[in-house]
């Protein structure tokens, strides 16, 4: 295996005295993409919301265990929260751009972290549409809103968003599930564009999405994960029987 | 369109009679002022000071002096309003102190407004050393008008969407950045509203400023520490202490149309500043 960015050691996960997470073992690769699978409710987005300390801003929420990302532990006291998320980006199920222009959604993000030179913005939101695919179709109307566009543009936009700050892991939480099969193909070719260069961790509801972009698979079950490896010896050799059942359709 | 059911019917005309009765009342109010008063209207009545206990000559001072209480009011009232919601929507864990807090809030809107001037004249007035002031009058208007514009604030707040904030926060934006950028601006114009309501109660009332802020008559051009005149308190006034009540009629109407006006006037800016909010950060 290739050398783990974040490494995760006996995570468990508390919504007050809800266990949403048990026991979570796994290194996740550098420069690869990781899918979580499994029914709703099974904690793959909670898991994910781990990754960036997403779940501190829920009350009553618990966590113990480690998370290490480059060999530091994120719930470390002295970890500073701002800089963890700059470092590990989100996209989340629904598009969410600010109700801001094009522009001023990708420069959001550079902009708070203290970015004021005009012409560096400029560089960076052209940077970032282009690494999300958008700027072909936006070059020429960055001034108009950002919710004026299609959802699946918006969610591109998002992930615009999240690479003008430069992270090295980018965390999606079911990126296409509101959008039409076109708009995922595209977001789905994206994610493969952005492998490598970025180590992306993706929850997904949709098995063959999974297989078609991930290199690695977790299936998590009841909060747990029941098997984790490579992608195609998941889904062609499972080595758990619910992992079989889940992706044979037995159960969902 | 959908057919109402007969049976909704009558309900539906009971509210639509309501609504149209309400209308026709302020709508009645407001002519006969302004029907009453616009003939005392006149530049010297505007601008001159009041004579013979105000059955002669203008009301300028009276103007101006509500406009300071109005204005300090304000300054007073909308940034800890506003700092309060959003300590209270943001900030503050759901604990029971924090429920006890917003129960004393919502409590002191129903306080009659006589209590808060005998608050003010305890407190501002006599304890804080403030006398009968501009000063003391506004931070009694204040309180009284606080818990309006906070619950507004508050409630404007929590209706921002929580995708908004958490865009924000994951691309690292500290919890302040978040809702100074993410928050603020699209709940501003709730607040506005909020604002509106309260700094038209706080221009109408007369019994937080009788003890506080306002008195009959005096010679001295209105300044912060001073007492000065106000159009309720001098309207008050006109329609109890002066015998010949026939002869000031048209100084009464006057001074009531006057003061509607600086409430409409006031409003209009927090209008304005709202429209502003609304149109460049619609959501």
């Amino acid at each position: 295996m290739v050398t783990p960015q974040v490494s995760i050691k006996n995570l468990n996960f508390f919504y007050d005295s809800t266990q949403a997470l048990k026991d979570i073992t796994i290194d996740i690769p550098k420069g690869s993409v990781t899918a979580l699978i499994g029914p709703s409710g099974c904690g793959k987005s909670t898991f994910l919301r781990t990754l960036n300390r997403m779940n501190d801003i829920i009350e009553g929420t618990r966590v113990e265990g480690t998370v290490e990302i480059d060999n530091r532990d994120i719930y470390a006291k002295d970890v500073d929260i701002v800089k963890l998320r700059k470092q590990v980006g989100m996209v989340f199920q629904k598009p969410n751009p600010f109700p801001k222009s094009i522009f001023d959604n990708v420069a959001y993000g550079p902009r708070i972290h203290g970015q004021k030179n005009r012409a560096k913005l400029q560089e960076i939101v052209e940077k970032s549409l282009v690494r999300a695919a958008l700027w072909d179709e936006v070059k020429d109307r960055l001034h108009t809103k950002g919710t004026d566009l299609s959802g699946g543009q918006q969610q591109r936009l998002c992930i615009a968003r999240t690479l003008a700050v430069d992270p090295e892991i980018v965390l999606m939480d079911e990126p296409t599930s509101a959008l039409d099969p076109q708009a995922t193909s595209k977001i789905e070719d994206l994610i493969s564009e952005l492998s490598g260069r970025y180590t992306i961790v993706i929850v997904t509801h949709n098995m063959q999405q999974a297989a078609r972009v991930s290199d690695y698979t977790a299936f998590f079950y009841e909060g747990e994960i029941i098997e984790f490896g490579k992608t195609k010896q998941v889904f062609t050799v499972p080595q758990k029987k619910q992992t079989e059942e889940y992706l044979t359709g037995k159960f969902s | 369109m959908v057919v109402s059911r007969k049976s909704e019917l009558p309900i539906f005309w009971l509210m639509r009679i309501v609504t149209y009765l309400i209308v026709l009342v302020t709508l009645y109010i407001v002519i006969d002022i302004v029907v009453g008063g616009l003939p005392a209207i006149s530049w010297e009545f505007l601008t001159a000071m009041p004579q013979r206990s105000g059955t002669m000559g203008g009301i300028g001072p009276v103007i101006l002096g509500t406009i300071y209480l109005i204005g300090g009011t304000a300054i007073i009232a909308i940034p800890l309003g506003i700092a309060s919601a959003i300590y209270l929507a943001e900030y503050a864990k759901p604990t029971r102190f924090t429920n006890l807090i917003r129960l004393a809030i919502t409590t002191l809107a129903g306080v009659p407004s006589i209590v808060f001037g005998l608050f003010g004249l305890g407190l501002f007035v006599l304890l804080f050393g403030l006398g009968t002031s501009v000063i003391a009058g506004s931070f009694t208007l204040a309180c009284l008008i606080m818990p309006t514009i906070i619950v507004a604030s508050e409630e404007s707040i929590r209706a921002v969407p929580r995708a908004f904030r958490e865009g924000a926060l994951a691309l690292g934006a500290s919890k302040w950045q978040m809702i100074k950028t993410q928050v603020l601006p699209y709940s501003i114009p709730g607040m506005m509203t909020g604002s509106i309501l309260g700094i038209s109660r706080a221009a109408g009332e007369t019994a937080p400023i009788m003890f506080t802020a306002a008195v009959f008559f005096t010679r001295s051009t209105p300044t912060l520490t001073k007492p000065v005149m106000a159009l309720p308190f001098h309207l008050f006034t006109l329609s109890t202490q002066v015998p010949e009540i026939e002869k000031v009629r048209p100084m009464q109407y006057g001074t009531a149309l006057v003061l509607i006006s600086v409430v409409v006037g006031f409003s209009l800016i927090a209008v304005l500043v709202r429209t502003y909010y609304r149109s460049k950060y619609k959501w």
